[in-house]
């Protein structure tokens, strides 16, 4: 329908109760001023609309981006995770483990981290209920120190005995008698050389 | 002058405390690797043995979802049935409504259910329980200590203790109401 036919049949809908057939020439005026009013409503309306749709839209965009923004990233999640191993899953860090056991516990890592809590009091959470073996870096106390002890020192003291073995050997070995050995060889050789290119002159 | 008095050659020279401090050192040195030895023998000792499955049930305190606290020695006198499980677990899924069946059948008559949540989490634990109306006391296993000394090498896995705490039967896998009834009934004459 187009703008003419609707400012027609606006006219032909408010005609009677304007009771123009009386007024003459007032009723010219009353009509276009009742167009103009229906024009400007419908003005309304349609800016209304757009402006509904725009608002929706936004909506639209938005609140996924909100939701986002609220809870912690995958990143996050895993970014704990992988310092958690799962008993269930030797081997396995937690943030790659795709077993439905390894799927609960990130959700609960989730769920510490929307309530707040820090990355150690997560870690200390899943100690308490699954025990140290979960840590992916055995924690320093108790019999664990030896994790962290043994393999630096077995290093310095495997060091320090080849540094020890090293020392005695060159220590014993006589450095000069190698050239006393090899001077007399080269003599004897040249002596030999000698004797044999006297024999063929 | 005596003989005595006059410094020998031999004291002036500080060697047995040195070759003492020395062989200390090594024993020292010997011990520790030794202790070393013996803690990854002991290891990997524990890993080769299975689920315990005679003499004494290990003592354990099993604080339930509901915050009771149950330990096996006041047990003592009724036949416990121990069961592990996890709410991962598909064949937990499968025996939980015949333990549940057991638990009913059973229960004024002596025998305890007690169910242990390995490594899980309570949301799920506890919808779980919800969803096969589980009535026997449960709790999770904290800190995977009940577990390890029963020793066990997955979920589900039911142990029976007698009325005097020893260790009856060890069922590794899915169990049913008339297979753990075959082994209360004798216990409970």
């Amino acid at each position: 329908m187009t703008e003419k036919q609707l400012s027609a049949d606006r006219e032909t809908l408010f005609a009677p109760q304007l009771n123009c057939g009386a007024a003459g020439g007032s009723c010219t005026a009353a009509r276009t001023f009742v167009i103009a009013t229906t024009n400007y409503n419908l003005d309304l309306l349609r800016l209304a609309v757009a402006f509904l749709l725009l608002t929706v839209y936004c909506l639209l965009v938005t609140i996924p981006a909100l939701a986002q923004d609220d809870g912690p990233t995958d990143d996050e999640v895993n970014a704990v995770a992988k310092q958690l191993y799962c008993p269930v899953c030797e081997n396995t860090p937690l943030d790659v483990c795709p077993t439905q056991a390894c799927a609960q516990w990130r959700a609960t890592i989730r769920e510490k981290l929307e309530a707040g809590w820090t990355e150690q009091q997560i870690k200390d959470y899943f100690v308490e209920q699954y025990g140290e073996r979960v840590l992916a870096q055995p924690s320093t106390r108790g019999l664990n120190i030896l994790v962290w002890i043994l393999p630096p020192l077995v290093f310095l003291v495997g060091a320090l005995f080849l540094a020890r073995y090293l020392r005695a050997v060159s220590a014993r070995r006589p450095a000069p008698a190698k050239a006393a050995t090899s001077e007399p060889a080269e003599d004897d050789l040249a002596a030999q050389l000698e004797k044999e290119l006297a024999k063929r002159r | 002058m005596t003989n005595e008095t006059l410094p020998s050659p031999q004291a002036a020279v500080p060697e047995p405390t040195v070759s003492l401090q020395r062989r200390l050192g090594q024993i020292a040195a010997w011990a520790i690797l030794f202790a070393l030895l013996v803690m990854i023998a002991v290891q990997l000792y524990r890993r080769t043995l299975g689920q315990v499955s005679s003499g004494s049930a290990p003592g354990f305190t099993l604080t339930t979802f509901d915050g009771q606290e149950i330990s096996l020695e006041s047990l003592r006198g009724q036949v416990v049935v121990v069961n592990f499980w996890a709410s991962w677990c598909k064949p937990c899924e499968k025996e939980a409504p015949e333990l549940e069946a057991f638990y009913r059948a059973y229960k004024d008559r002596g025998v305890v259910v007690l169910g242990v949540d390995y490594v899980d989490t309570e949301t799920e634990a506890r919808a779980y329980l919800k969803k096969f109306g589980i009535t026997y006391p449960n709790g999770p296993d904290l800190g995977t200590r009940i577990s390890q000394s029963f020793r066990i090498k997955g979920v589900p896995e039911t142990f029976v203790i007698d009325r005097n705490g020893q260790l009856v039967k060890t069922i590794i896998g899915e169990t049913t109401q008339d297979k753990l009834a075959v082994i209360v009934e004798p216990l409970l004459k």
